[in-house]
């Protein structure tokens, strides 16, 4: 799992790109969470899932997971351009109602 | 009729592994994206809760055999680990034995999702099996009727 951070006014983005599983999780986690705890001033993060050609349900719990860290800095968190597969699998979670897909 | 038999260890990286040798057994029978995505995504739920739940990060064996029989995979995927005590409560949505783990409780469901047909059954101290088989094509079939 790849993973980018840039900066743009209020927003965090975050571009995810591999498999997201339980074997990447870890580091995945590790890694998002540095940037969310190095993102203060940031309003809003974005985590675009566009490079995500895989994931299943450990994905779902990784998101809700920082989705609650965010939460603790005042931040909001969105879902950007997930590819069909995975949209399939969050639409199925029900998680867009806490992470809205913009 | 085209069968195979694999066993592995319960190391996450074999996640990977489990579900492309699975998805490249299956290719004979022409099936979609989607449908090769669907077959992956319950093959990875299967193995993750042989991993996560059947042998709690100690190592084990996992069997995984698979059936092409027609246009119908059948995909049996079992541990030695410490089984599920309560099935009913395991098959609920969103319901995990690890809450604080930061999992979504959804591995079972997907696999029901997922899949054409689904069944679990387990013994504590045993270990799990699951069964499950995806046809192909049925969309098609469906359409043509």
């Amino acid at each position: 799992m790849k993973m980018q951070a840039v900066r743009r006014g209020e927003s965090l983005y975050i571009y995810l790109a591999g498999e997201l599983d339980e074997c990447s999780v870890s580091r995945t986690r590790e890694e998002a969470d540095a940037l969310i705890d190095g993102g203060t001033g940031c309003r809003i993060a974005v985590f675009n899932l566009a490079g995500v050609r895989f994931m299943d349900s450990t994905g779902i719990g990784f998101l809700m997971g920082r989705y609650k860290r965010l939460k603790t800095y005042g931040m909001e968190m969105v879902i950007e351009d997930p590819n069909p597969d995975a949209d399939k699998i969050l639409s199925l979670s029900g998680i867009y109602a806490l992470i809205p897909r913009v | 009729m085209n069968e195979m038999q694999l066993k592995f260890l319960s190391r996450s990286e074999n996640e990977v592994f489990a579900r492309n040798v699975v998805a490249a057994f299956a290719l004979p029978l022409n099936p979609t994206l989607d449908e090769l995505s669907d077959v992956k995504t319950a093959v990875s739920e299967a193995v993750t809760n042989c991993i996560v739940h059947g042998y709690r990060g100690c190592e084990g064996w996992i069997t995984l055999c698979c059936k092409l029989d027609g246009d119908v995979l059948h995909i049996r995927i079992s541990d030695d680990g410490r089984g599920i005590d309560d099935l009913e409560q395991a098959l609920t949505p969103f319901y995990t034995s690890l809450p604080e783990e930061e999992r979504s409780g959804m591995g079972f469901t997907i696999m029901q999702t997922f899949m054409t047909a689904f069944s679990v059954s387990s013994e504590a101290g045993k270990g799990t099996i699951v069964t499950m088989s995806k046809q192909f094509g049925a969309r098609a079939t469906e359409d043509a009727r």
